[in-house]
């Protein structure tokens, strides 16, 4: 069986500065798959690879069997590819409200993914729905764009370390919202340096090293084994 | 001291040279707002859209009423060909330096004057008023034309307009969060190279009205499209560059600055004007309900 999304040999640059040498990985429906690695590593810059954002040298993108390499990002996003960007970036003078609706307007994706459905996954962004989004807390920030990004009806869901800046009490919130989006079937591409969201969250992980796949197997594995974890992760 | 009426007639003299250059000013507003481009080829737009109203009247034939039809017309048809030009060549110009963008538009706009006379050659044209608003009617002493009436009441309405299709419509919502964050506005979506085709569009439709809803009042020749380019960047400048409201007031005072500048220096008013801007760029160089940009 194809998987939903496989990268094959992705590498990209900014400008003269490489900065991805190769990177594959395959993501099956379903599947909480994580990206982890330190800071400069490169998981931005797959994300933004996969979503067209910018455009890989060299390699492979394939979204159910076909490629979308090329393809800009409003045509990835309406294959149902959902981004959510690791700065937040809410459209800060729209409300709540109408960053949803934008959303919901632009992806042309019908489904599930109502203001209603956000506000029932997210309750603390309901009573502040006519609030300009650039008013609100980091982490009301933050389940906004995730929010924003569901209105568009998404089967695969890439998440920019959504943990980024966040105090921990709201970081565990955030974690069982996420947990909750994965029970309902969504799949998830997850990006995070530390492996405190990410351990708890994904079936399988990916440790990127400087621009390559260091690493690749179960999350339990990295979970139990201690040695492997220092290995892979410390500084 | 003045006396009161002369006073007015010059406060309503200015309001219609405000509410006709603002028709113009909030179409290059607007397409600085959302592309970034500052499009030094809008007065030209505007001198087409002279142009084509004539044309039309023209092929049009006599009828009282004709002039609704060729205004009308004529700005569809700027509409147009604003859309076709940013198709094919601003497209290019986005998130190059300024001086390039300066450069390409300002042989925009030598290529458009040259096409307004080889099509239309350089003798003045004119257009008469439709045969509704030709009267006049006389407030505190002075005669305003209903003509000009209708323009003071069409500024403000179009501003309304305007605000309510920003603020309060589907397709408003999406055209500012195109300028607050075009690419995540991509990223969810949305083909913001129409949206952008769409708001060129639309501020070349409002250049091509303001040139056709002048012609009633103005001879029609070469050399408009620089004269108003100048007018209308004067009044984006001191209302703040991309605020629809700073670009109401901006024509709003440029209007009665040049009227009552006249009082103080008979011969040199537009200096009045000039040195009004260069005021606000040293003190408030966003201009008066414009933002700080901030990169
Ligand atoms: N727009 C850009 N132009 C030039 N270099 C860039 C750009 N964006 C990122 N880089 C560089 O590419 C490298 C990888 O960046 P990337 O953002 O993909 O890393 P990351 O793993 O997401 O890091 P972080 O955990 O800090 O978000 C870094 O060295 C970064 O400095
Ligand atoms: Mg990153």
């Amino acid at each position: 069986m194809a998987s939903l999304l496989e990268v094959r040999d992705l590498h990209t640059a900014y400008g003269l500065s490489q900065v991805l040498f190769g990177v594959s990985l395959e993501i099956q429906a379903g599947e909480c798959v994580c990206l982890l690695g330190r800071n400069g590593v490169g998981k931005s810059t797959t994300i933004r690879s996969i979503m067209g954002l910018t455009r890989p040298s060299r390699g492979e993108v394939r979204w159910k069997g076909g490629s979308i390499l090329g393809w800009p990002p409003f045509r990835v996003a309406r294959a149902g590819i959902g981004f959510v960007p690791e700065d937040r970036r809410v459209f800060a003078d729209l409300t709540v409200r109408e960053n949803l609706d934008v959303a919901r307007q632009v992806s042309r994706r019908p489904g599930e993914w109502t203001a209603e459905a956000v506000f029932e996954l997210f309750p603390p962004l309901r009573p502040i729905a006519g609030r300009r989004a650039g008013y609100l807390s980091g982490g009301e920030q933050q389940m906004l764009t995730i929010g924003r990004t569901l209105m568009g009806n998404p089967e695969l869901l890439l998440l920019d370390e959504p943990s980024e800046g966040l105090a921990p009490l709201v970081v565990e919130h955030l974690l069982e919202q996420v947990t909750a989006l994965k029970r309902r079937g969504l799949t998830i591409l997850l990006a995070e340096q530390g492996i405190a969201f990410s351990l708890q969250l994904a079936d399988r992980v990916y440790v990127l090293e400087k621009g390559t796949v260091r690493f690749s197997g179960a999350a339990a594995e990295l979970r139990e084994d201690e040695a492997l974890r220092d290995r892979l992760l410390a500084l | 001291m003045p006396e009161p009426s002369f006073i007015f007639g010059q406060f309503v003299g200015g309001l219609t040279a405000s509410m006709f250059l603002f028709v113009t000013a909030v179409g290059l507003s607007l397409i600085f707002g959302v592309l970034r481009v500052l499009n030094f080829a809008h007065g030209s737009l505007y001198m087409l859209g002279a142009y084509l109203a004539w044309q039309i009247m023209n092929w049009l034939g006599p009828g009282p009423e004709h002039f609704w039809l060729a205004a009308l017309g004529s700005a569809v048809v700027v509409a147009g060909i604003g859309a076709a030009i940013e198709r094919l060549l601003f497209r290019h110009l986005y998130g190059r330096e300024e001086l390039y963008q300066l450069l390409f538009t300002y042989a925009l706009v030598l290529v458009l004057a040259d096409v307004c006379k080889i099509v239309w050659g350089t003798q003045q044209l004119s257009v008469s008023r439709p045969l509704s608003l030709s009267g006049g009617t006389t407030i505190f002493g002075t005669l305003v034309p209903h003509y000009n009436l209708f323009i003071i009441v069409l500024g403000p309405a179009l501003a309304l307009a305007l605000w309510l299709l920003l603020h309060r419509s589907p397709a408003g919502r999406i055209i500012r969060a195109a300028v607050l964050d075009r690419e995540m506005l991509g990223a969810l979506g949305a083909n913001v190279g129409w949206i952008y085709t769409g708001m060129f569009a639309l501020g070349a439709f409002l250049a091509g009205l303001g040139g056709a809803l002048v012609t009633p009042v103005k001879t029609i020749v070469p050399g408009m499209d620089v004269e108003v380019i100048v007018e209308v960047f004067i009044i984006v400048v001191i209302g703040g560059l991309g605020s629809m409201w700073g670009t109401f007031l901006g024509a709003v005072v440029f209007g009665q600055v040049l009227a009552f500048g006249i009082l103080l220096m008979p011969r040199f008013s537009i200096f009045s004007v000039f040195a009004l801007m260069a005021i606000i760029l040293i003190v408030r160089p966003w201009g008066l309900l414009g933002r700080r940009l901030t990169r």
